[in-house]
């Protein structure tokens, strides 16, 4: 028989026993939503990890230290290289390190803390100097307002809870000032007149105390790569060459002291490498050792998280597989079934000359069709679920004053495979009862009544 | 009338089986020959082997034992799928319970065949059409069966069986389930079919009267075996 007449005769089987297949495709389909709602809370959860992950910037950044920097200790120090004195990490270093294939940008933790005033109230925090180059990370997606307009604008982005600390109404803070207030070191040449090389010996610095007023531009959740830093997470958060010009005391500073380092000159107590995307970081990596710093990377973080969330998705699939299993024994049942009821339809169908596998074909397309339904229905339940369940989670979180997520993910793929799979899993339970009822022997199915 | 060779030709041909512990020799040793567009009645009792005499014929059944060549083919070497091919272009069969599908309106029922013949959609309607005509039921045509009177469906049943141009109609007691105006009427309708467009028929039945009527010859069963052959006076005629 052609697809098109078989198709149309498997229909009109379908649709005379109306409700008991509409009751085997709902079988499937609750067998192919529980899958995709199963599988889409999986998808959702690692998406929203690595979004996290990578708007932490946390993967596609090396950290950059000098050799000798006391970060190291309680480690067991490597191999002590003694040819080559250990190279400081200075401004050289820094163009040295922009210069290789790449990078986006080189930037140093600006972070100190410092007290701000809002509506002449005082409030300690951790500033942050946040490269030009985070305006494209991801971090700053889905913040309230604007990015800061320049490289060096006066302007502020608030951590949401530090904005709430401000304000019981967040949003309005956007487009109002506040006062950063910090202490600026200022060197003190050495007495007696001496030349700018022995600057930083017996000289010293004041600490003035000076203020800024900034403008707050926007609110962002987190902080982006707040992962290295060591003073914690910075809830106000300055365009980096601002926070560089403040030349704030920094943290750092009564090591660079004690180090006995040029005041005037900069040297950085380390460095953030962004490379162009995570894939070159382990190659970037190498090749930053290799100009004699200390380097390293969250990228074998990432990976593991990446076999386990696949461990974790087919885990959630085989409980999906489950469901789907006992609606594929759902299948079979109503097609045997079937197979008894119409014996004499079989019967007379041989009489007028179909051939087994027309018989065969037919019972395959009726499962095919009851499949490929109970998908489409599937992917839909299996949505609205997903839907529901990140409705409840996010009433839930929303109690505990916690920002929304969004839980489940059902991406292309999962509807494709849910797709397939619904009408797969439905061929194979189609055939055994297709193949029983292309055996049956015409002369006993007439005779039937 | 008959052409040399055979439509039918039945040699040694037996069908036995084992129901529980008995055997059973439902057709034992039958030989016979049907001329080409001849129309021959199977006559005998109920369990006489008549039945599965017929569905050896169409080739729903295989014999245990001898050979059957219908329209030139040996029904014994044929495939599975040949021979569904063989009882869809070659044979037409009608029933005593008509076994027109439920579910489908009468032009649906008459047009099965050619689906499964795979005739283009284009020419379908009009040979529905055609065979419909044949047996005069023009009106209705979109109704289902239960619709309609036994003989109506019995029209259309045969209509069917037409629809694919066969070289041999098979009837398992046409008009067992009819009355007796009804079922002459079926029967001078086969007739005529049978003369206007060449047909063998082989037609099973336990009413000899109308055997005697209508058809050229009557073979006579009983016990699985041949018990006779013998022509009517209208088949003494021709």
């Amino acid at each position: 028989m052609k697809f098109q007449d078989l198709s149309d005769l498997a229909l009109r089987n379908l649709r005379e026993a109306l409700l008991r297949n509409a009751l085997t495709t709902l079988g499937v389909a609750v067998g192919v939503a529980s899958l995709v709602a199963i599988m889409s809370i999986g998808v959702g959860l690692q998406q929203f990890t690595s979004k996290r992950l990578s708007q932490s910037g946390l993967f596609d950044t090396i950290f950059v230290t000098a050799k000798n920097n006391f970060r190291g200790m309680g480690r067991p120090q490597r191999e002590v290289q003694t040819d080559k004195p250990p190279r400081p990490l200075d401004e050289d270093a820094r163009r040295e390190l922009e210069k290789l294939p790449n990078v986006i940008e080189v930037y140093p933790q600006v972070r100190f803390f410092t007290e701000v005033r809002f509506h002449n109230k005082p409030y300690a925090t951790v500033v942050a100097g946040m490269p030009d180059s985070s305006r494209n990370s991801g971090a700053f997606d889905g913040m309230q307002g604007n990015f800061f307009s320049s490289a060096s604008a006066n302007e502020a982005i608030l951590q949401i809870e530090f904005a709430k600390d401000l304000s019981d109404k967040p949003p309005s803070l956007i487009g109002q000032d506040l006062t950063l207030r910090y202490a600026e070191r200022q060197a003190i040449p050495a007495a007696g007149g001496d030349s700018a090389s022995s600057a930083g010996e017996g000289g010293g610095f004041s600490v003035v105390p000076k203020e800024l007023h900034l403008k707050i531009v926007g609110i962002v959740e987190t902080e982006p790569a707040a992962g290295y830093g060591g003073t914690g997470n910075a809830r106000l958060l300055i365009p980096l060459d601002t926070a560089s010009t403040l030349r704030a005391a920094q943290v750092n500073d009564l090591r660079d002291i004690v180090r006995g380092s040029n005041a005037n000159k900069t040297v950085y107590p380390s460095l953030s490498v962004r490379a162009k995307s995570p894939s070159q970081v382990s190659v970037l990596e190498a090749s930053i050792k290799n100009l004699g710093f200390n380097a390293f990377s969250l990228l074998d973080a990432s990976k593991s998280l990446q076999i386990f969330f696949s461990l974790f998705d087919s885990l959630l699939g085989i409980f999906g597989g489950l469901a789907l299993t006992v609606a594929t024994l759902g299948i079979v049942n109503t097609l045997v079934m079937a197979i008894l009821e119409r014996r004499r339809e079989i019967g007379v169908l041989k009489a007028l000359g179909a051939a087994d596998s027309d018989v065969r074909q037919l019972f395959f397309v009726e499962a095919g069709i009851m499949g490929f339904l109970g998908g489409i229905l599937g992917v839909g339940f299996g949505w609205l679920l997903g839907r529901a369940i990140t409705f409840g989670v996010n009433v839930y979180l929303k109690r505990q004053n916690l920002n929304p997520i969004e839980l489940t993910s059902v991406p292309w793929w999962l509807v494709i495979v849910a797709l397939v799979l619904g009408v797969v899993v439905s061929l194979l339970a189609g055939l055994y009862p297709a193949s029983r009822a292309a055996k049956l022997n015409p002369v006993d199915a007439l005779r039937y009544e | 009338m008959p052409d040399t060779q055979p439509a039918v030709q039945l040699d040694h041909i037996s069908r036995h089986y084992k129901m529980g512990e008995n055997f059973v020799r439902a057709v034992d040793d039958v030989s016979l020959s049907v001329g080409r567009g001849e129309y021959l009645a199977l006559l005998g009792s109920s369990g006489s082997g008549k039945s599965t005499l017929l569905n050896l014929i169409a080739g729903l059944d295989r014999p245990t034992a001898g050979a059957i060549v219908a329209n030139g083919a040996n029904l014994a070497a044929l495939s599975p799928l040949e021979l569904a091919r063989y009882r869809r272009n070659t044979i037409g069969m009608i029933f005593q319970s008509f076994n027109l599908l439920p579910r489908m309106t009468l032009e649906e029922n008459v047009d099965l065949p050619l689906r499964l013949a795979e005739v283009e959609r284009s020419e379908r309607a009009g040979r529905v059409r055609e065979a419909l005509e044949r047996v005069r039921l023009t009106h209705r045509t979109g109704h289902r069966p239960s619709e309609l009177s036994g003989g109506e469906q019995q029209r259309v049943a045969i209509a069917r069986a037409l629809v694919n141009s066969p070289k041999i109609l098979l009837a398992d007691e046409p008009t067992g389930n009819l009355d007796s105006t009804t079922g002459e009427a079926i029967l001078s309708l086969l007739r005529e079919l049978q003369t206007n467009l060449g047909m063998t028929i082989v037609m099973v039945t336990h009413e000899r009267p109308l055997a005697e009527r209508f058809a050229d010859r009557l073979a006579t069963m009983g016990d699985g075996k041949l018990l006779s052959t013998a022509p009517t006076t209208r088949g003494e005629a021709q």
